[in-house]
């Protein structure tokens, strides 16, 4: 943390509601984005409970599994979690605007004109808080190698036709979320603590209600006393007044709700089949009253559910509104500049995941081979180096972070002298530019230096600096056109503002294509030896 | 847990009785012990714990009660995976623990489970257990699965009692073998579950290195005719001493089969080593109390605690704590610690990051002064490593900051 965003949380702390840590939203957010809550059955590493979805706030769709143990109602879960997800997930695949590129024969080396595919939007999913996508991840993972009754060989426990492919989705979505920048599937908890300081410690953020009571606590309290409130007000039943956002439940209510709900829900089911499967009548009856006492017993299964719906639809809400809440808040803020730039990287995995699963891929191996591997760490290092310069360059207030770490100053220009390089054949301009700034960089002699925000790339390099007064002079030496003189308005006047970075602010980069982990393996080399193999064995138990 | 005390354990003993007054002492588990080396610099935690005070009791009656709970679902799969892992003979269970440990298949020589009068009292099976653990080192050819053996550790001159799932004994070497219900996923698990266990686990090391020390102790006083009882850390190999790697029985990828993990617990165990000496330290800790201090809740007849709260905050604030965020995980007192903190507008509130970056500054207000004070000197050089001594470094930095965050934000500098 740097001791700016310190410093926000110390104000918050003084004037009890969250403090602005951004100047503008430096996330993409979609028009349609889709809100997922899962809930996870404790004591089973990536068990489904339940889910919360949909696009629309005032219609959110709830599915649940009624017996966590039971492998038969988990693949039913999954399939109906399926069918709501992905329509929603393939409906951007079909609009596409063509992007030119150029590609390099592999065996002549000549470079030949393609055009790829690139889907003009993209799905956006937001959960409350990175548990939330490690649970998504887990479903990925239990589910992408399942067999399903139209594979050759489909095992002992065949899955529904499309719940592998959910699998495959999530995958590649919840991988993709550890890109930095990335927003194809975000945390609400991420999203909020990016753009506003609490008076609380990160670990306290985690929580979403918490972290929300900061931005609008009720009237007469603190975000402080507000958030303590979140965490631990319970009701005259022991429940808590504002469930956790999950993936976990609160034990206490399994303990008190759920447990009794799924017990009587699983009795009443056990009483009906019992009546479907077995040849007399309960004692005492008749066979005569056989069709009313099935009715009977498929009301109470029908009651059961009822209530176990109701149970889980209560601890779910709330986070459903917070999740909104939390997208009203963000969406107050206006968009950074390289949104567009990044989501286009999205677009890109999105497509390209898109193109493989129409190509007939194997689902994402269990572990990557060694060449993936550094493949994805050098892009995720790459992209965090981006995503800092850009927010650097968008936000006033992340560019004042690297002014207070020496990597970057900011004044009014005073003076402008023209100069030039007269040492090859005709001479180019080298105009010295001095700053007055209070800021104090490491701006050593020598050292490149590289202009903010100006109309095109401009660097220069730090040639002296007066701490008396409060100066830094800098050549300038690209940026000016071609001639012996600057085109005009390529340099800044005196009096100007100006940024210089002592950091580069185009990260190399090429042509926007898509990044490794989203060329296809027909396009990037063999999917490597890595294990594919369906796992018929593994079975939940 | 060394032998220095022993003289004036009673003394200390009573005192600590004293503190707790009329609750019935709660006895450290491994996971309380475990927790201890998560909040290692916290005076009160350690206190308390020596003194066996039901810290959950306490922040009832504070009016923030701890909110911890397992899940009952948690609990019944965790109990399932075991009984799968140990019934027929143990036979899950020692299917991947032979692969790692190269234990004999059944025909050669069968594998020893001892009973351990699990019925019994604590002090009873921790005798049991440390006979059984002797005669199983004491032949280096068996092989001895003790299931949920009883060991014992001394605490603040205390006895703990500490229940690992299992230890098995051979060469006259044994290894702790915890039970999880965690899975490794595709050879990795969660580094914070891992974690945990292996802390609890540095416990359980902890305290057969200690019955080791002491079984050899014993053995030496008999045979020279005097007691001596070495140090249990100066003598590493002493027969029986436990392995200074664990063993990890957790379900593998989504199912109920068990695969193991080997941890290296040494780190925990230094850390755990270290904790507990702070601990046997209680007495200085003791000397600091004003006279009479108790955390007694005063209980009626019904079991209700009628001892005044803010009597009893007051006890509690006579030692000094460290509050951080995760003591909200990790201590039953997390939430009357943090509101104290909040209360004393202490900068700790905000973690130990922030403690460290605000330097000598130690409140909200001050740090809040500081950033707002216009005459620090805006030139001093806020990064410079040669500044003059007499410029306050974490001072003037929040200072700067504070400018570049109202220019930034468009407000006036304050
Ligand atoms: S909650 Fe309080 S008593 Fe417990 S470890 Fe933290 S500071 Fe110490």
């Amino acid at each position: 943390m740097s001791l700016l965003s310190t410093l926000a949380r110390l104000e918050a702390i003084r004037s009890g509601r969250a403090e602005p840590l951004a100047t503008v939203r430096h996330r993409h957010l979609s028009d349609r984005p889709m809100v997922v809550v899962p809930l996870a059955a404790a004591g089973e590493a990536g068990a489904p409970l339940a889910v919360l979805l949909g696009t629309d706030r005032a219609a959110p769709r709830l599915h649940l599994v009624p017996q966590p143990l039971n492998r038969t109602q988990r693949f039913d879960f999954l399939a109906r979690f399926a069918a709501e997800l992905l329509p929603y997930l393939e409906s951007f695949g079909a609009e596409v605007e063509q992007i030119e590129a150029s590609e390099k024969d592999p065996e002549t080396g000549e470079k030949t004109q393609v055009f790829r595919e690139l889907c003009a939007d993209a799905p956006q999913l937001i959960v409350p808080n990175p548990g939330s996508i490690r649970h998504l991840a887990l479903l990925g993972r239990s589910t992408r190698f399942r067999r399903t009754a139209e594979d050759a060989d489909p095992g002992p426990y065949p899955a529904p036709t499309r719940v592998p492919l959910l699998g495959r989705w999530l995958t590649h979505l919840t991988e993709r979320s550890q890109v930095p920048g990335s927003s194809l599937l975000l945390p609400m908890t991420g999203l909020l603590a990016r753009h506003w300081a609490t008076g609380q410690s990160h670990l306290e953020d985690q929580h979403l209600a918490a972290q929300l009571a900061w931005h609008s606590p009720p009237p007469g309290l603190t975000g402080a006393e507000a958030a303590e409130l979140a965490e631990t007000e319970r009701d005259a039943h022991g429940q808590l007044t504002h469930p956790p956002a999950g993936p976990a439940t609160d034990p206490r209510f399994d303990e008190l709700v759920l447990a009794g709900a799924i017990t009587r829900h699983d009795a009443a089911l056990v009483a009906l089949q019992h009546l479907t499967t077995a040849g007399q009548p309960a004692a005492g009856l008749t066979t005569a009253d056989r069709p009313a006492e099935r009715q009977r017993a498929e009301l109470l299964v029908k009651l059961a559910s009822e209530q176990l719906h109701a149970a889980l639809e209560s601890v779910l809400l709330p986070t459903w509104r917070d999740v909104w809440h939390g997208l009203d808040l963000l969406r107050t803020l206006p968009p950074a500049a390289h949104l567009a730039e990044r989501w286009e990287s999205d677009r890109w995995s999105y497509t390209g995941h898109r193109d493989r699963l129409a190509a007939g891929e194997p689902p994402q191996p269990k572990q990557d081979d060694a060449v993936t591997a550094a493949r994805k760490l050098a892009q995720r290092e790459r992209e965090q180096v981006r995503v800092d310069v850009q927010e650097a360059l968008d936000d006033p207030l992340v560019m004042a972070e690297r002014r207070l770490a020496g990597e970057a100053f900011t004044g009014v220009v005073t003076e402008v002298t023209p100069a030039y390089d007269t040492s090859g054949r005709s001479p180019k301009p080298r105009p010295l530019v001095t700053v007055r700034t209070e800021d104090r960089p490491h701006a050593d002699p020598g050292r490149e230096a590289h202009r903010a925000n100006g109309l095109a790339a401009q660097k220069a390099v730090i040639v002296g600096a007066d701490p008396a007064e409060g100066t830094i002079t800098v050549q300038v030496t690209s940026g000016m056109g071609r001639k012996k003189e600057p085109e005009p308005g390529s340099l800044p006047e005196p009096g100007d503002r100006i940024t210089f970075t002592l950091f580069e602010l185009t990260p190399r980069q090429s042509a926007p294509l898509p990044d490794p982990d989203d060329t296809p393996w027909t396009h990037g080399g063999p999917p490597g030896s890595a294990d594919h193999s369906p796992t018929a064995a593994e079975e939940w138990e | 847990m060394n032998v220095s005390h022993l003289g004036q354990a009673q003394p200390l003993a009573q005192r600590l009785a004293e503190l707790r007054g009329r609750a019935p002492q709660r006895s450290l588990d491994a996971r309380a012990l475990a927790a201890l080396a998560a909040n290692p610099g916290c005076r009160r935690r350690a206190l308390l714990d020596a003194a066996g005070v039901d810290k959950a009791a306490v922040a009832h009656r504070l009016g923030r009660p701890a909110p911890f709970g397992q899940s009952p679902f948690a609990i019944a799969r965790g109990n399932v995976f075991e009984y799968r892992l140990k019934e027929n003979g143990y036979a899950a269970l020692l299917e991947p623990l032979r692969r790692h440990l190269g234990l004999p298949e059944h025909t050669d020589t069968p594998l020893a489970v001892p009973d351990l009068l699990h019925r019994s009292s604590p002090a009873v099976r921790a005798g049991r257990t440390r006979v059984a653990l002797a005669e199983a080192a004491a032949d280096p050819a068996a092989w001895t699965l003790l299931d949920h053996p009883m060991l014992r550790l001394t605490v603040a001159g205390s006895p703990a009692y500490l229940e690992p799932d299992a230890v098995v004994v051979h060469g006259g070497r044994c290894t702790v073998v915890e039970i999880k219900s965690f899975p490794i996923l595709d050879g990795s698990a969660d580094p914070a579950k891992v974690g945990a266990a292996a802390r609890q686990a540095a416990v359980y090391v902890l305290a057969l290195q200690e019955t080791a020390a002491e079984e050899a102790g014993d053995k030496a006083g008999e045979e020279a005719g005097r007691p001596t009882l070495p140090s249990p850390y100066a003598v590493p190999d002493l027969p029986g001493s436990p392995e200074l790697t664990v063993l990890l029985v957790c379900p593998k990828d989504f199912t109920n089969r068990p695969t193991v993990a080997a941890v290296d617990i040494r780190r925990e165990l230094a850390t755990t080593r270290r904790q507990l000496a702070l601990m046997t330290r209680v007495d200085q800790l003791l000397g600091s109390l004003p006279a009479g201090t108790t955390f007694d809740l005063a209980p009626d007849e019904a079991g209700s605690p009628t001892r005044p709260s803010e009597e009893l905050a007051d006890a509690v604030e006579s030692v000094p704590a460290a509050y951080r965020p995760d003591c909200l995980s990790t201590c039953e007192l997390g939430f009357h610690c943090r509101a104290q903190a909040r209360c004393a507008d202490s900068v700790d509130q905000l973690g130990p990051g922030v403690r460290g970056e605000l330097g000598t500054i130690t409140t909200v207000t001050e740090a809040l002064k500081a950033a707002a004070d216009l005459n620090t000197d805006p030139t001093a050089d806020p990064t410079s490593e040669t500044r003059p001594t007499e410029t306050r470094p974490a001072e003037a930095r929040l200072a700067y900051a504070a400018a570049l965050r109202a220019e930034a934000l468009g407000r006036a500098a304050r």
